[in-house]
Order: C-alpha cells, then sequence, then structure tokens
C-alpha cells in the first residue's frame, strides 16, 4: 500500500445554473494575458452540446487518454514512444485553433476618431492574432450556450451516438427539448495522459497534493500534451511557444484560499477535500474492463478512519494535519460513502479526480384533467412531481455515456439514491407523501433515514468551511514540505553551520 | 591570411559562441528553449513543409557527421563506383525534399496571416540562411559530383583538425569558391543556433523512449 494525498474535487450538476462566473473568475485571474485569450481552463457546457474544443469527446479524432488492449494492457491512444518521437514535427491529432476560435476585439478607436461621414461608424472585429479584421466570427466561447436540441451543434455530441434513433428523437421533440451544464476544469488525474505523452517530461504530479502541473520552463512546445490529454485541457499558448493549463490556483490553496473558480461559484456547486489513494493500484484499476471502471476507481481510493490506511499514509509522511483533512473531506462523502459522484468519462482511463454529482433529469409534466402530471411514473410506484428514470428526458444512457463508460446500472444507482433523498425530504417538509412511499424510496435508494439527512445536509445547507476542507499546504506548513525544520534545529548551533543535504526528488 | 580568417578564425568564434550563448540560455533562461511550434495556427501547410524538412535535412545531416566520424568505413563503402551512385541519389532525393519542404514553410510563414504574426525577425534570418544552406548544398552535390567521396579528403580532414586545435586548412584552401561557401555558411548557421529557435535541435526528447509514463515530484524526500 502506497498512501498518497489528493486534493479532489465534487461538482454537484444540480446546483449549477451555467453563469459562467467560474471561468471569467478563472480568466481574470490566469489567462488574460496574450497568447491565452482562448484558453478557458475552466468553462462551462451545455449538454448535450459539442463541448470546448468542438467534439473533445471524440477520441478517434483527437486520439486522447488511454487505450485497453486485448490482454488488458493500456496504451496511450496517441503514440507509442518510438512514435512520440517520429511524430514530433507534425501531431498528426493536434486540435488547431479553428476547433476553439480565433480570439478577437473590436476597434473601439475608430467610434471615436472615425472622421465625420453619413453613416454611423462602427467597431469593427478584429483578430487579436493577426490583428487584421475579421469578416465573420465563426466560432466563440460557449458558442453552443444553452442550445440543447440544436441540428447544428447538439446533435454533434458524440455521446448521442450510444441512443437508439428513437431516444435521439425524443431529445430533439419540441417541448422536450432539454439540456443541462457541465462545467469542467482540468481533472489532476491519478494517470494523467498529458504527463505521459510529453516527450519532454515537463508536466508532473506535486507528490504532496496531486496537483498536474506544467513546468514553463522545461516544456519546449512538442505539443504532444494537448492531443494526450482526453479532456482538451491542456492548451497551447501560441504566443509564448508554451503549453499551460489549470493549477488548481495551488496559490490560493497554500494561501487557505479555495481555488478562483470554486470560491466565486454562485450555486455552490462544488466542492473540495482530500483523499486518500493507493497509489500502488493506478495501473491496475486504470487498466479494468469499460463495466468496471467506475467500481475500480472507488476501490483505489482508501477509508481514512482506518487504523491500517492511517499507519501506511503515516509511514508515507503524510501529516496528522492532512489525514484529518482527509476525514473532513466532502469529497470522500460524495465519492465515497454515499457512491453519488461519478468521474466524468472513465473511458478515457486516466482516473480523474474530478467528480460529478448527476443532475436530477428534469421532470417533463402536463397538465391532465386539471392534475399535474407526468409521464409513466404509477410504472415506476413512484409518487408524482419526481423523475422517472425510464422516462427521463435525458435518457440515462448518455448519463452513463458521460459518467461511468456505458454501465447503466451505476448511474441507476446513483439517481435512486438521489430520488430517495428528494421523496424523503419532501414528505418531510411538504408533507404530502405516504410513509410507505418513503420507505419504498429508501429501499430502491439503497439508504436510509439518517444517510439521506446527511445527503441533504451536504447538498442543500452546506457552509464555507464544509464545502472546502482546504488541506494543510499552508506556507508555514509548505516551508516543511521541502527542508525540514528539525534537520535545522539539530544541526544548525554554534560555530560552521552543517550543510543541508540537497534536496532530493 | 583571409583564409586563416575565414576557415580557423571564424569557426572558433561561432561555435565558441554558440556554446557559450547556449549554457547561457539553459542556465540562466531556461524558459526561452522551445521549439516555438506554429502548428497550433496553421496545420494544412506545416505538414508539406515540415515533414519533409525534417526527415530530409536529418538525413542529410546524419550522412555528413557519419562520414566525419568514420572515414574509413566510409570510405570503404564509397570506393565501389555503384554503392557511390545509390548513395548519391539517395543523398541527393533527401536534399531535395529538405529544400522542398524549407521552400513550403518559407511560403508559409509569408503568406498565412497567423503563422506570420508568430515570425520574428530572427526566423526569417534563420530561414534564409536554412535556404541558403541547403540549396548551396545541393548546387556542390550536383555540379562538384561525387562530394560523398572528396569529403573524406577536403572537409573531414580540415574538421578534425579544428577539432584536435592543430588548425591546418591546406585541404581546404583550394576548393572552389561555392564550396567554401557552403562550409562557411555551416558555420554561419552554428552561430545562429543559439539566438534562434534552432536551439530546439539540441532538446530532442531522447530520453521519452526509457522514461517512466508519469512523472511525480516531490518536495521532499519521502523515505
Amino acid at each position: 500500500m502506497d498512501i498518497r494525498a489528493h486534493v479532489s474535487m465534487v461538482f454537484h450538476l444540480d446546483k449549477c445554473i451555467g453563469c459562467h462566473t467560474c471561468s471569467i473568475a478563472c480568466k481574470n485571474i490566469w489567462t488574460d494575458r496574450k497568447g491565452t485569450e482562448y484558453m478557458w481552463w475552466n468553462n462551462v457546457e451545455t449538454k448535450p452540446g459539442t463541448g470546448y474544443p468542438t467534439q473533445w469527446e471524440d477520441q478517434e479524432k483527437y486520439k486522447g487518454g488511454w487505450q485497453r488492449d486485448e490482454n488488458g494492457k493500456i496504451h496511450l491512444r496517441l503514440h507509442n514512444r518510438a512514435g512520440g518521437l517520429t511524430n514530433i514535427f507534425y501531431n498528426p491529432a493536434l486540435p488547431t485553433m479553428d476547433d476553439y476560435y480565433e480570439p478577437w476585439t473590436y476597434d473601439y478607436e475608430n467610434l471615436f476618431n472615425a472622421p465625420e461621414g453619413d453613416d454611423q461608424p462602427t467597431a469593427r472585429a478584429v483578430s487579436m492574432i493577426t490583428g487584421k479584421p475579421m469578416d465573420s466570427i465563426e466560432a466563440g466561447p460557449n458558442w453552443d450556450d444553452d442550445l440543447g436540441g440544436s441540428p447544428v451543434y447538439a446533435s454533434n455530441d458524440v455521446n448521442l451516438d450510444k441512443l437508439t434513433e428513437e431516444e435521439r428523437e425524443q431529445l430533439n421533440e419540441i417541448e422536450r427539448v432539454v439540456f443541462f451544464y457541465l462545467p469542467r476544469i482540468c481533472n489532476h488525474c491519478l494517470n494523467p495522459g498529458c504527463v505521459a505523452a510529453c516527450p519532454a517530461g515537463a508536466i508532473y504530479k506535486r507528490g504532496e497534493d496531486g496537483i498536474v502541473l506544467l513546468s514553463q520552463e522545461k516544456c519546449r512546445a512538442w505539443r504532444m500534451c494537448i492531443s494526450g490529454c482526453p479532456y482538451k485541457k491542456t492548451y497551447f499558448n501560441w504566443a509564448s511557444g508554451k503549453s499551460e493549463k489549470c493549477i488548481l490556483c495551488y496559490p490560493r490553496l497554500e494561501s487557505g484560499q479555495p481555488p478562483a473558480c470554486f470560491h466565486s461559484c454562485v450555486g455552490r456547486i462544488r466542492y473540495l477535500g482530500v483523499l486518500l489513494y493507493d497509489a500502488d493500484q493506478i495501473e491496475k484499476r486504470a487498466s479494468a474492463p469499460d463495466h468496471e471502471l467506475v467500481a475500480a476507481q472507488r476501490d483505489m481510493i482508501m477509508d481514512p478512519f482506518d487504523p491500517a490506511v492511517i499507519a501506511a499514509a503515516k509511514k508515507n509522511k503524510i501529516s496528522d494535519a492532512m489525514i484529518a483533512s482527509a476525514q473532513n473531506s466532502p469529497v470522500y462523502k460524495f465519492v465515497k460513502k454515499w457512491q453519488i459522484a461519478l468521474p466524468l468519462h472513465p473511458d478515457f482511463r486516466t482516473l480523474p479526480m474530478l467528480y460529478y454529482v448527476p443532475p436530477m433529469l428534469p421532470v417533463l409534466a402536463k397538465t391532465k384533467d386539471g392534475n399535474y402530471d407526468v409521464d409513466g411514473l404509477e410504472k415506476e410506484g413512484l409518487p408524482a412531481m419526481l423523475s422517472s428514470l425510464e422516462k427521463a428526458r435525458m435518457p440515462i444512457k448518455y448519463m452513463a455515456s458521460l459518467f461511468s463508460a456505458g454501465n447503466v446500472p451505476v448511474v441507476e444507482e446513483v439517481y435512486r439514491k438521489l430520488i430517495a433523498v428528494r421523496i424523503f425530504k419532501r414528505a418531510q417538509k411538504v408533507k404530502d407523501y405516504q410513509q410507505a412511499e418513503v420507505d419504498a424510496a429508501l429501499a430502491q435508494g439503497k439508504t436510509n433515514a439518517e444517510e439521506v439527512e446527511a445527503i441533504f445536509r451536504l447538498t442543500s445547507l452546506p457552509t464555507y468551511e464544509e464545502r472546502f476542507v482546504i488541506p494543510p499546504l499552508g506556507r508555514e506548513v509548505a516551508v516543511e514540505a521541502w527542508e525540514s525544520p528539525l534537520d535545522r534545529k539539530r544541526e544548525a548551533g554554534f560555530g560552521v553551520r552543517n550543510k543541508i543535504a540537497k534536496r532530493k526528488f | 591570411m583571409f583564409d586563416n580568417a575565414l576557415f580557423i578564425g571564424f569557426p572558433y568564434a561561432t561555435v565558441a559562441i554558440a556554446i557559450a550563448v547556449t549554457a547561457y540560455r539553459f542556465f540562466f533562461d531556461p524558459y526561452s528553449v522551445s521549439s516555438q511550434s506554429s502548428q497550433f495556427l496553421e496545420n494544412r501547410k506545416l505538414f508539406f513543409g515540415s515533414v519533409p524538412w525534417h526527415y530530409g535535412v536529418i538525413t542529410v545531416l546524419l550522412a555528413h557527421i557519419t562520414a566525419f566520424l568514420f572515414p574509413g568505413l566510409w570510405g570503404l563503402f564509397t570506393a565501389n563506383q555503384t554503392r557511390l551512385y545509390i548513395l548519391e541519389i539517395i543523398g541527393l532525393a533527401f536534399a531535395l525534399m529538405a529544400t522542398v519542404g524549407l521552400i513550403v514553410l518559407f511560403y508559409r510563414r509569408l503568406t498565412d496571416a497567423r503563422a506570420n504574426a508568430v515570425t520574428s525577425e530572427l526566423d526569417w534570418i534563420l530561414l534564409f540562411f536554412l535556404l541558403l544552406q541547403v540549396a548551396l548544398g545541393f548546387w556542390v552535390a550536383y555540379y562538384y559530383r561525387w562530394g560523398s567521396d572528396w569529403f573524406l579528403h577536403t572537409a573531414a580532414p580540415w574538421l578534425l583538425s579544428l577539432l584536435k586545435f592543430q588548425p591546418d586548412i591546406s585541404s581546404v584552401a583550394a576548393l572552389p569558391f561555392w564550396v567554401k561557401f557552403h562550409f562557411l555558411n555551416g558555420f554561419v548557421i552554428v552561430l545562429l543556433l543559439p539566438f534562434t529557435r534552432l536551439v530546439h535541435l539540441l532538446v530532442f526528447p531522447l530520453s521519452y523512449l526509457w522514461r517512466e509514463h508519469q512523472v511525480v515530484i516531490w518536495n521532499k524526500a519521502r523515505h
């Protein structure tokens, strides 16, 4: 057992209102420089939709992540080692600026300086790359925002490929059109494709907290990370000739603050905390067959209350404060204890450490004889006003394609528990359910009153401190991370101070 | 005297500057060392330029180096006329590939607005001298045949003498102008190397062949 700590995340999609405040908070801090205009380390996508860059999930095109061969071994989809070097002069799987958008600004000066004439002066769009006027703008940030159901955008979502023709048609039916939001940042994976694909070895995982960083000094613009990351969360700075990526606001974390996108989240959908995991299992778990991937990833997350785990963690020099932080972690509760948060696209086999609570599917209701009626609820024996999984507006298969590598029962289990929470709390507050109905929902959700209360509490009423359990990465602790204060104490004294051994990597 | 300056002074000066500036960049400004790829901005023309250019020029350059390092074996190989013909034809083919690729790259940076936006003056200077060098090489190979053979008795001894710090230019002093021009322009490129993006050839990531896939950096030694 090689226990390591990992700063991990949960996004509760039910609470996301798609306001893009997170994206703006991030952009204002990190990517408002030349060459980074088009970078959205944090972006919010409309699903179904093509995402950013366009169709990033299509690995036939972009070759991101890992692939499992018939012997159960995993390989980078992009290249083998020799292939990485022979493709270095031209990376065939590299998305280009046209897959994102050409950043532009407007010639505002013209509004003031235009000579007097018969027409109103206009501010033309000007490319931020070439400085030349752009006649037409064909893409931009959130270009398909809120366009669920659009035949031009949403229907190109690769996750829809798994649906039957009938299900797809249902989705596009007038008045049934549906979408939800998917905020995305770097997943800080346990088995990152970007790190493995980088020929220069410039990308690395910080051992102490698992944050994946890209060394600007070692990056040589071989641009393989952009293809290697299946989530397309490394971006190429066209001006500096270096790749850049989300740094999980580590300078903020080190001063005790949550990352900017977490802090600014209006819907308070984001949770941050430490998970303890067993690093010995990375390869094995990443190589699990598709239908076992979610379970495999849950398995390698360790119980921070288990004495054996605590002992192993201490052996690995994980501090007591860090272990305490892991015990408090909201992420541990969502992911492991309650098992209602799922990784995004586990089929990419990078073991992402950002988990999503899938959204309750919006209810499609109409009035029948003046009563509120929802399609087919009686069949499931559930009371009205709640989603029925079978009649869900967004087919469960679609959710399974996003969150469980196509394993439908895993997603269904999550939903049954979420439905149980709703029914339980509604019975409590509105009192329009019979106890038998509540008990049935709890049984279906494989949960109990106590757990439901806890889920409700952390979902709806969490405090700042409950949402963000920031591990002890503070400066005063961080110094301890690379210089043992005990060494100084022991070796420094009067006279010539002993040299402290150079830090080892 | 003039020849001494060109064939002794100039090579030593350029190599010394190249080493010093490269070392400076690696130690004090590693951030600046990059291939500055522009594939992200322009993809299509790059394919038809970059691939033939790199494979062409690397092959030709490796041939130059091999002949210099193993003159005996190389001489044995070129002693047979058929083998010499084949070698020269292959060499010319790769040189042609490199030249065509470089012309495409030149054209790309000239005409593509996005690629043009990330092209500096130094890039143009480098492109010019590279193009000049492959053109000269091609010219020499075509008009002064069997260079793969006479190289061993002209350039090789001269370069070796420079390397041994016993400079002797007798083997190159009498060569035709175009051949000398090719030699000297080679050292111009050595001079440009540390000042331009060409420095990326020194950081070709061979270690990717054996390094661990995953890189983890610990601030503190763990055990």
